[in-house]
């Protein structure tokens, strides 16, 4: 797999774009009534940072992750990606999300040559789908129909079909939510190996503190929906983090403090 | 000790007991083989035995060709181990030639022998085998009138539906003025238009082609229809923000992920289309099997009745197989589906 090599690969300066959420609003109409969801979000991103959302479940983290990917546009406010504005998706934005949802007719280097063959640049660019593949050591399964992966396998391709397009921001939608807890830790090891080898910028929604500690350099803090910013925690230690680190498991009671459940902690 | 009166044992009492046990073995293996071979041996003797009680030609032969499977199914039988896949094929098939064997033997003795069943309504084995080979040029002119009729409408039909299908499904705009047309239209039997057809078009194969079409489209429309629609918005999603233009969604995510569904589709039609077919040639058109039908029973001939209605069942079993290897080969990454 992206192994301990990996981790110690050099970092790609700005490789990453920059992005900026400016006073964003955004609502839902359910049977003709407006359902707030995200109030006034500010955050603005620098070029290759990791930053963490975290919030209680069904806050309005993954509608962010939505209207950044393009896939939505805000009642209010503007998204831009290196000062142009978000109006549409584009494969510099590449969201993976917490099903891996592969195209289950298509076979692993198909699903993964997807965004390539989209565009219109596979015939000339096959070397990049496999060495995306190579990337998440997934080469010798490229045959496989997604129905015989694994779940972590599954989403491994789904992290390779987003990478194999260069994408300036990773939009990780809980991606290992739904993963066990070694496969998990695994996988959290190879995103942090990525992310410094590619020095793209990354946005990871997750409702798991120590997910967001171990990962991030930056964790921001959700309300209860309506969303608003209550938080934004710089992390600055150095890659790989243990969990037992102390300066951790001290922010880690911070943010569970912010998130109201400082009381079982 | 117990070594001992064991290879004593082996020594002297061996090779009586491991020789019938070797029979019973055999036997078991082969039993149902040897029993294949007896009952086309009994058709046989059946055929040759009595006299028969009509005027018929080919009882002779026929005696004859049930002695030759009775020949093969024995030495396939006893040579099992030499004929590789094709003796596992024929061991496989063996409890099937015993109930054929047995069938036949039964209807020819209540038939041509006897007559415990009334003829001409029930014709012996030999006389279905006289129409394959004295009608045959008829029988397969008719075979193939049959097969261009179905093959045109149903290839219209499934491309016009298909087509249909995956924009009503994607399409709020078509789906708006053609969903209540279908729903006018789509219910209601083919063969309900056939006084119609055969007036307002040219010919009566037009007429014929239109309605098989009408049949095998209204499925085909309705099953991609709803295979499209519900593809799931995360597939779309996906697609989108790996920079997928509206073509490729179509082309490339909603037909792909629908076509389980169009298959589902496509075979109803063709179970639809079949009917159409015969009941179209029973009445306006002047060849094809189902003409064949009418015809032979306008003469009394319930032999060529049979021979056309055997063939008939072979025609249409055949496309469902081809279609479901089609199908195969197509959605070879869905798990778990139907085997035909």
């Amino acid at each position: 797999m992206v192994g301990a090599a990996l981790a110690e690969a050099i970092t790609h300066p700005a490789a990453g774009a920059a992005l900026d959420i400016e006073q964003v609003s955004h609502a839902f109409d359910i049977d003709g009534a407006e359902l707030p969801v995200l109030s006034d979000v500010s955050i603005s991103v620098e070029p290759g940072e990791f930053v963490a959302l975290l919030g209680p479940s069904g806050c309005g983290k993954s509608t962010l992750l939505r209207l950044v990917a393009g896939l939505d546009k805000p009642k209010a406010g503007r998204l831009r990606e290196d000062e142009e504005r978000i109006r549409s998706p584009h494969p510099s934005r590449v969201v993976v999300f917490q099903d891996p949802t592969l195209f289950p007719w298509r076979s692993v280097w198909d699903n993964v040559a997807l965004g390539l063959e989209a565009q219109g640049i596979l015939k000339r660019q096959r070397q990049r789908v496999d060495d995306a593949l190579d990337l998440v050591g997934l080469s010798s399964f490229r045959k496989a129909y997604p129905h015989q992966l694994s779940g972590g396998m599954a989403q491994r391709v789904a992290l390779a079909r987003a990478l194999v397009n260069d994408p300036k921001i990773l939009i990780l939608d809980e991606p290992l939510g739904k993963l066990d807890s070694l496969t998990r830790i695994t996988m959290q090891a190879e995103i942090v190996a990525l992310w410094q080898r590619k020095g793209f910028t990354t946005l990871l929604v997750t409702h798991d503190a120590e997910e967001a500690l171990v990962l991030a350099n930056r964790v921001i803090v959700f309300s209860e929906r309506p969303a608003r910013v209550k938080a934004d925690i710089r992390v600055d230690r150095p890659y790989p983090r243990h969990r037992g680190d102390p300066y951790l498991a001290d922010l880690r009671r911070q943010i569970l403090g912010l998130l109201g459940l400082d009381a079982t902690w | 000790m117990s070594t001992y009166s064991l290879s004593d044992g082996l020594a002297s009492g061996a090779p009586r007991t491991s020789r019938a046990l070797l029979l019973a073995t055999w036997l078991r293996e082969s039993g149902v083989g040897v029993l294949a071979s007896v009952a086309w041996i009994a058709f046989g003797l059946s055929c040759l035995w009595w006299e028969d009680v009509g005027d018929w030609s080919r009882t002779h032969s026929l005696g004859i060709a049930a002695f030759i499977i009775a020949a093969v199914a024995l030495f396939g039988t006893v040579g099992a181990d030499y004929l590789g896949s094709a003796g596992q094929a024929l061991h496989k098939r063996a409890p099937w030639l015993v109930a054929l064997g047995t069938l036949l033997t039964v209807w020819e003795v209540a038939t041509a022998k006897f007559a415990w069943l009334p003829l001409p309504f029930f014709p012996p084995p030999q006389a279905i085998i006289e129409v394959y080979t004295d009608d045959l040029p008829k029988l397969l002119d008719s075979v193939f009138a049959s097969v261009k009729l179905q093959l045109g409408g149903y290839l219209i039909g499934a491309t016009v539906g298909f087509l249909t299908g995956v924009s009503i499904g994607w399409s709020r705009a078509i789906g708006y003025w053609v969903h209540p047309v279908l729903r006018f239209i789509g219910p209601l039997p083919a063969t309900a238009w056939l006084p119609i057809a055969f007036f307002t078009f040219p010919s009566s194969w037009s007429a014929s082609t239109f309605l098989i079409a009408l049949a095998t489209g209204f499925p085909v429309t309705v099953l991609t229809w709803s295979g499209v629609a519900s593809v799931s918005n995360a597939y779309y999603d996906v697609a989108r923000t790996l920079g997928a233009k509206p073509s490729f969604l179509v082309l490339k995510v909603a037909i792909p992920a629908a076509l389980p569904h169009v298959f589902v589709g496509l075979f109803m039609g063709l179970g639809s289309s079949f009917a159409v077919l015969v009941v179209a040639e029973m009445i306006g058109v002047k060849a094809g099997l189902g003409w064949y039908l009418q015809w032979a029973q306008g003469w009394a001939a319930y032999a060529n009745m049979y021979a056309a209605l055997i063939v008939m069942s072979l025609l249409c079993s055949g496309a469902i197989t081809l279609l479901f290897s089609i199908r195969d080969r197509l959605l070879v990454w869905q798990k778990g589906t139907v085997k035909w």
